[in-house]
């Protein structure tokens, strides 16, 4: 297989042997103990992990390749989930014919709107997808209710047709499965102190996260991912090298859409139901968040920043005040209270304000993202000359900022 | 009949009329030089040629084509290229995928999706961007990023993104503004040697008239909007006309 160059076979193996031990690697400390909590490896948010992978992959084939900066991204997503969901209502609870609806669904509709998006760049661009999300949100919400079931989201329903399965006379709700493997399904392995989930929804997420980043691997190598990279960098001179932009960003941005959708059906797959909430902006703006945490135009660092979100979210917002008071417990009474008092609003529901310390921090001091701060100690470590081969600057250095 | 044959061409922007009555021929195979004080409407004119600006009357025929109406990239696919007064690369990547990317251009036309072969794979494109290197004498520094070349590299690695795509027509705005003697002499050889190996039809606008006479087998000079002289070289220089336009506009 000549198709990737030794380091990036060397990459994409890494991802996968991070991805199959994630249950191992993600629960470092014992069930019992106080650390406990920290623990990430269930295998709810381990699925999440994988899907928003996905989608930040997706999203930094246009932001990271062409520069174009889209704020409505998660209406692919939602339209993604959609889809799926209706599938798995209308034809079976097989989660294939599913992912592949949402696929196709989400590519048409970024087809539409890239359409009208690219015409404009820049910061008009940004607003224009972001106009499109946010009125594909309201007619989700309150407009296209046969199709998205309004506020209450679109739920699997014991009537539902389900014209591939066989009739269903339990009385309960069925689940969705790959060929009759159940995607709930979870092994616990229990070592000593330590227990460790295997769930099949997540190695399903996750093959389908290797397939997405070995794509994303090709497509930056490939001539057309230089040419991506020649829009983020001069239009004018592509222009006058006989090419025309728009068809190159309007399949990067189409590309990047189906991905959404995938990760949007996968989201429906792993737990059948679908909300309008999915295509709101914040979480436009989370995918934006993602990729810069992690390194635009990396190719590990939307992962590695859609993780780092997911786990703060995850596990921040679980901290609560009588968890702060039990950690401080060993100081006199005054402190602890004022301790907690500050601290109080960085978890719990004050995680965003975590997140956006964090954020603020990366930006300022490490411009490339997760991604810079893992170079530089990589040339730290080597006694390198320090400040990597690569301006850091680059990376944030978008037409929309 | 030239390989561009401009005809009556007028523009005006509000009420300046930048260009009026313009009558341009370049014959195929030779470089013509475009030379005027400032505010001639040489870039204008120029502008006019690649598809950026589009007369208000006239015709502008590039070898059996109008060129009016016609978009940049249009206008490159036919077979015009341009080298810019202040170098438009690539600037974030690396010098050799600045001259890979015409070159894709030229084999591939205005769009493909070739999402997944590799570009270090491709190996017909690959051979021809480092012969195109070391054409123009880089191919040390293909792996540079092309942001921090010095300014006469920069122009050379424009030129070589310029010629990988074998134009039939290659325009040059200014191609030694504020470049030190020694690399304007280079850009000199270069371009003779260009002209000599490839016989690409050239137009130059330039103010250095060393360069000029140096380089041009014709020369327009522009003044005013119009062309007032179009003659070969030795006949330009003791022109009456041409020192009337150059010193006119210095005195007053």
């Amino acid at each position: 297989m000549n198709s990737l160059s030794k380091k990036d076979k060397a990459l994409l193996l890494f991802v996968a042997v991070m991805a199959l031990l994630a249950p191992f690697l993600l629960n470092p400390f014992p069930t019992d103990s106080a650390m406990a909590q920290f623990n990430a490896g269930y295998p709810d948010l381990m699925q999440r992990f994988a899907i928003f992978g996905i989608l930040a992959i997706g999203f930094n084939i246009l932001f990271g390749l062409t520069g174009y900066l889209s704020f409505g991204h998660a209406a692919f997503l939602g339209v993604g989930s959609y889809s799926a969901v209706w599938m798995l209502k209308l034809l079976s609870m097989n989660i294939i014919p599913a992912l592949i609806l949402s696929v196709i669904i989400a590519g048409l509709f970024s087809l539409l709107i890239g359409f009208i998006s690219l015409r404009r760049s820049g910061i008009y661009f940004s607003i224009l997808t972001l106009a499109f999300a946010q009125m594909s949100f309201s007619l989700a919400y309150s407009v296209l209710t046969p199709i998205t079931n309004g506020e209450t989201g679109l739920q699997l329903n014991l009537n539902d047709p389900r014209i591939l399965d066989a009739t269903n006379t339990t009385g309960n709700l069925p689940v969705t499965g790959l060929f009759g493997l159940e995607m709930r399904n979870t092994f616990t392995l229990d070592l000593g102190a330590w227990a460790f989930q295997f769930n099949v929804g997540y190695y399903v997420c996750a093959a389908f996260l290797l397939l997405a980043f070995y794509l994303s691997i090709r497509i930056f190598r490939s001539p057309f991912g230089l040419m991506l990279r020649a829009i983020k960098t001069n239009q004018t001179r592509l222009n006058y090298t006989g090419l025309n932009s728009r068809p190159y960003t309007l399949a990067a941005f189409v590309i990047s859409g189906m991905y959404a959708g995938l990760a949007g059906g996968l989201m429906a797959s792993m737990d059948p139901l679908a909300g309008a909430e999915r295509m709101q902006w914040t979480a436009s703006g989370e995918i934006v968040l993602m990729t810069i945490l992690g390194g635009t135009g990396t190719l590990l660092g939307p992962v590695l920043g859609a993780g780092f979100i997911k786990y703060f979210e995850n596990i921040f917002s679980k901290i609560n005040e009588t968890v702060l008071h039990s950690w401080f417990s060993f100081m006199p009474d005054g402190l602890n209270d004022a301790f907690v008092w500050v601290l109080h609003f960085f978890v719990g529901k004050g995680w965003h304000l975590t997140l956006g310390l964090l954020f603020m921090l990366i930006v300022t001091f490490l411009p490339g993202g997760l991604m810079e701060g893992w170079e530089r100690i990589r040339d730290k470590i080597r006694g390198g000359k320090g400040g990597g081969k690569n301006p850091p600057a680059e990376a944030t250095k978008t037409p929309a900022e | 009949m030239g390989i561009l044959e401009v005809q009556n061409v007028n523009k005006s922007f509000g009420g300046l009329k930048a260009l009026q009555n313009v009558n341009l021929s370049i014959e195929e195979g030779t470089i013509h030089a475009i030379i005027g004080p400032n505010g001639a409407g040489k870039s204008t004119l120029l502008n006019c040629f690649v598809g950026k600006l589009i007369p208000d009357t006239g015709t502008v025929m590039f070898d059996g084509h109008s060129l009016l109406g016609r978009k940049p990239h249009e206008i490159n696919q036919i077979g015009v290229s341009r080298v810019f007064q202040t170098p438009e690369i690539f600037a974030d990547l690396t010098v050799l995928e600045n001259v890979l990317i015409p070159c894709f251009a030229k084999r591939d036309g205005a769009f493909t999706l070739n999402a997944l072969t590799r570009v270090s794979g491709e190996t017909d494109v690959q051979e021809k961007a480092e012969q195109m290197l070391i054409d123009v004498s880089m191919q040390d520094k293909k792996d540079m990023i092309a942001s921090s070349l010095s300014r006469g590299d920069k122009r050379r690695l424009e030129m070589a993104m310029c010629l990988s795509q074998d134009p039939k027509l290659l325009l040059l705005d200014e191609p030694t503004a504020g470049m030190a003697r020694a690399d304007t002499n280079n850009t000199i050889e270069l371009l003779a040697e260009i002209q000599d190996r490839r016989h690409i039809t050239m137009a130059v606008i330039e103010h250095d008239m060393h360069v000029v006479f140096s380089l041009a087998q014709k020369i327009s000079v522009l003044a005013q909007g119009t062309v007032i002289v179009e003659d070969l070289p030795e006949n330009i220089k003791g022109h009456p006309k041409v020192q009337e336009a150059y010193l006119g506009v210095a005195a007053s």
